[in-house]
């Protein structure tokens, strides 16, 4: 019974959380958990070993992973867009076309990048948490509608009403930027709930930082995650620090992979500073939860700018910074590119022309989008369009 | 007389109250490293050290309710959160745990501590991080209350919530940290929670405001007393427990009333303190009262929704010359 549930998603039957029958106790065949006793009886004691794979940096071409030479230019190319977007919009912050926080997601763009080559656009879901800017230009929003809802114009992704940490897009399934630290995790697990239910073939990309770790939300979605087999990677982009804290000074066990064998979900850990790298743990991982499978996901990279705008960034040193900053995705990227002769520097030279002009131009477009009319303030908030506000 | 900022009037009240008493500790995200977020805390690590200054994982469920677990044996903790906005993933360990255990136990345990730290709008943070809470709170019997709206009530105030033998939520504001007030220098400085304070007198109109919305009270008192009208500026200070007293004896002066009060309108403060108002003093009254708040919506991200979004100065004054028939 637990057995058919397990594969019901994979057999396309009738959608079921389990009935409250138990949930089939496996892991990978990657991992091994040995009790050493039988669990009719009660144990002697209990030893734990547990093996968890990782994708390490430099180990996969494009071949491998099935990815065409277009597919790969492209990823370089959405990288640097990245890259050039923020910078802009650091620089737009400082002329305060941009107000309130603005995360930049600059030396992270191989995790949203990876990610997105990865599943199907516009089939599989994806959520984050405020640093997300990445990821909706990965997912192929326009560098104009994100540049609008920066600049707190009607041409934005949601209309303005948002800004950096809210980028939201139907069309390319990003089911938003979000504010509160873990809050989203759960929304997570449910958006893969529905995928199961509607038997629709997707899954869910979970995003969230190490800081969230630390939010009991993202505990309770774990296991409801594993015990209802939802398709769901829950995947931490592991920054190494959450605000001014390092996962040293916040975590008991900073091995993030860890925390998946108390929900029996097969985990792995990735270097996330090269993009097949990611690209190849979520192909791996999306066809497991595709197979009704949920999985738990440490990659881990690293960012080059201050949390927020205002950060002073006294917690790490210029040393270990610059370090990081050579182990740049972009560089790794171009070089692998070079290497195997699939682009010229002319052709570098024309993505960088073409970038940079893709920037100014969303730049253009968000001063030139309008301010949302006053009124627009009562819209969005119920489907009733007559709904009586207190005024 | 000091001349402070509301982050350092609010430091030297946590200070000076942690040097007399060796119970109370702070606790919260960035409080000690990064000398907190909004350097509130700035020093208090090097001062007290790791043991009483205590940095936390993102995990405000979880600390608030070590708080309240600490609070039940024999210590005074003061919790701060980042900002209110992000209390409500505690919010179970304020309304379930710090609000009613004393209750439920019959009396045989009490809960003193403090929830503080920023609360209501900030800016264009959009909608998840601009709420103010202060209504929210205060339907809670079993938690008092407190926003203040300067240094100096915030140093009297917050030394008198830490003294407090029950759960206070204490309501600072980003905007105002920086915001500089003479603040007495009188040795144990405090200032009875549940009393509000007249800012100014006046027998035209009282205005009732508190915490930011209380700078706009003043300037649009000021605006009015260039046209010969006398307002009555009423800072309630405590929410809860609400020195009505004091207002109405204002409206019984004045006959009007005008509230501020940056909080969405629906169920909040401003419409407790207008039914308390009507209750009790509701032959006194020459017109309706009228309060400026929020827009009755999420707060919006962009620049011109956001600031029409808030209480303005300009409604507040014109609400005032209409409840005086001035026009
Ligand atoms: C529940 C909650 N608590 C605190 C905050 C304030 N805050 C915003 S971002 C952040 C750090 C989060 O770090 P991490 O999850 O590692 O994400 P990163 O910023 O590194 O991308 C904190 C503490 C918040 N937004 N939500
Ligand atoms: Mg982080």
């Amino acid at each position: 019974m637990a057995n058919e549930t397990r594969k019901s998603h994979a057999k396309g039957a009738a959608a079921s959380t389990n009935g409250g029958a138990p949930k089939k106790r496996t892991t990978s065949s990657k991992e091994k958990i040995i009790l050493d006793a039988s669990s009719d009886s009660f144990p002697e004691s209990i030893e734990v070993a547990v093996k968890f794979e990782t994708y390490p940096v430099d180990r996969y071409g494009h071949e491998e992973l099935g990815l065409s030479g277009e597919t790969v230019e492209w990823m370089y190319r959405n990288m640097l867009l990245q890259r050039r977007f923020e910078e802009r919009a650091a620089q737009m912050y400082g002329k305060q076309k941009i107000g309130g926080f603005l995360h930049l997601y600059v030396g992270q763009e191989a995790v949203s990048v990876g990610a997105a080559a990865a599943i199907n656009v516009g089939e599989d879901s994806v959520i984050t948490a405020y640093r997300d800017h990445g990821l909706g230009l990965a997912l192929g929003m326009s560098a104009d509608e994100c540049m609008a809802e920066l600049f707190g114009k009607v041409g934005g992704c949601s209309k303005g009403k948002g800004g950096s940490m809210h980028f939201f897009s139907k069309k390319r399934r990003l089911f938003g930027g979000h504010g509160i630290v873990g809050a989203h995790v759960p929304i997570g697990v449910g958006i893969a709930f529905a995928h199961k239910y509607k038997e629709d073939g997707g899954i869910c990309l979970t995003f969230f930082g190490d800081g969230a770790v630390g939010q009991g939300a993202i505990h309770e979605a774990s296991n409801l995650a594993s015990l209802y087999e939802l398709p769901v990677i829950l995947i931490i982009e592991n920054n190494q620090y959450a605000m001014g804290t390092s996962i040293e000074r916040a975590f008991a066990e900073t091995q993030f992979t860890h925390q998946a064998v108390g929900y029996d979900m097969p985990a792995a850990l990735v270097d996330g500073m090269d993009p097949f790298s990611v690209c190849k743990a979520i192909q791996d991982h999306g066809k497991m939860a595709r197979e009704g499978k949920p999985s738990l996901l440490e990659i881990r990279t690293y960012r080059y700018r201050g949390h927020s705008m205002s950060d002073p960034q006294k917690y790490r040193t210029k040393e270990e910074l610059e370090s990081k900053k050579n182990d740049d995705p972009i560089l790794r990227m171009k070089a692998y590119m070079l290497e195997r002769d699939m682009i010229d520097d002319a052709k570098f030279e024309a993505i960088d022309a073409e970038v940079k002009q893709e920037v100014l131009d969303a730049v253009a477009f968000a001063d030139g989008s309008p301010e949302p009319a006053l009124e627009d303030i009562y819209d969005d908030i119920y489907e009733e369009s007559d709904y009586p506000y207190l005024f | 007389m000091a001349v402070l900022q509301f982050r350092e009037a609010i430091r030297a009240a946590m200070t000076e109250e942690m040097e007399r008493d060796e119970r109370i500790f702070l606790m919260g995200e960035e409080v000690a490293e990064y000398n907190g977020a909004y350097k509130v805390s700035e020093g208090m690590l090097a001062k007290f050290g790791p043991k009483r200054v205590i940095d936390t994982p993102i995990s405000e469920n979880g600390f608030a309710g070590l708080g309240v677990g600490a609070a039940m044996n024999g210590l005074r903790p003061i919790i701060e959160f980042m900002t209110f906005n992000f209390s409500f993933v505690a919010i179970d360990q304020i309304v379930n745990n710090a609000a009613k255990i004393r209750y439920m136990s019959g009396g045989q345990y009490k809960i003193p501590i403090v929830f503080r730290g920023p609360n209501g709008a900030a800016g264009q943070l959009a909608a998840t991080h601009n709420t103010s809470t202060e209504s929210i709170y205060a339907t809670l019997p079993g938690i008092k209350v407190i926003s203040p709206s300067n240094p100096d009530d915030a140093k009297g105030l917050l030394k008198s919530a830490i003294r407090d033998e029950n759960p206070v939520i204490f309501l600072e504001s980003e905007s105002m940290y920086a915001m500089k007030g003479e603040v007495s220098d009188e040795e144990d400085y405090l200032i009875p929670i549940g009393k509000a304070r007249i800012a100014r007198e006046g027998d035209d109109v009282t205005i009732v405001a508190h915490g930011k919305s209380y700078w706009i009270a003043l300037r649009v008192a000021d605006r009015l007393a260039a046209e010969s009208f006398n307002a009555e500026v009423i800072d309630p200070r405590t929410i809860r427990p609400l020195d009505i007293d004091t207002i109405v004896e204002s409206i019984k002066k004045t006959n009007r009333c005008v509230i501020i009060d940056e909080s969405t309108p629906f169920a909040s403060i401003s419409s407790e303190i207008t039914y308390q108002i009507q209750e009790r003093a509701f032959d006194w009254l020459d017109a309706p009262i009228v309060r400026i708040t929020a827009k009755d919506t999420p707060t919006p991200y962009a620049r011109n929704l956001m600031e029409h979004y808030m209480p303005g100065e300009d409604d507040a004054y014109e609400a005032c010359r209409r409840v005086m028939y001035a026009d």
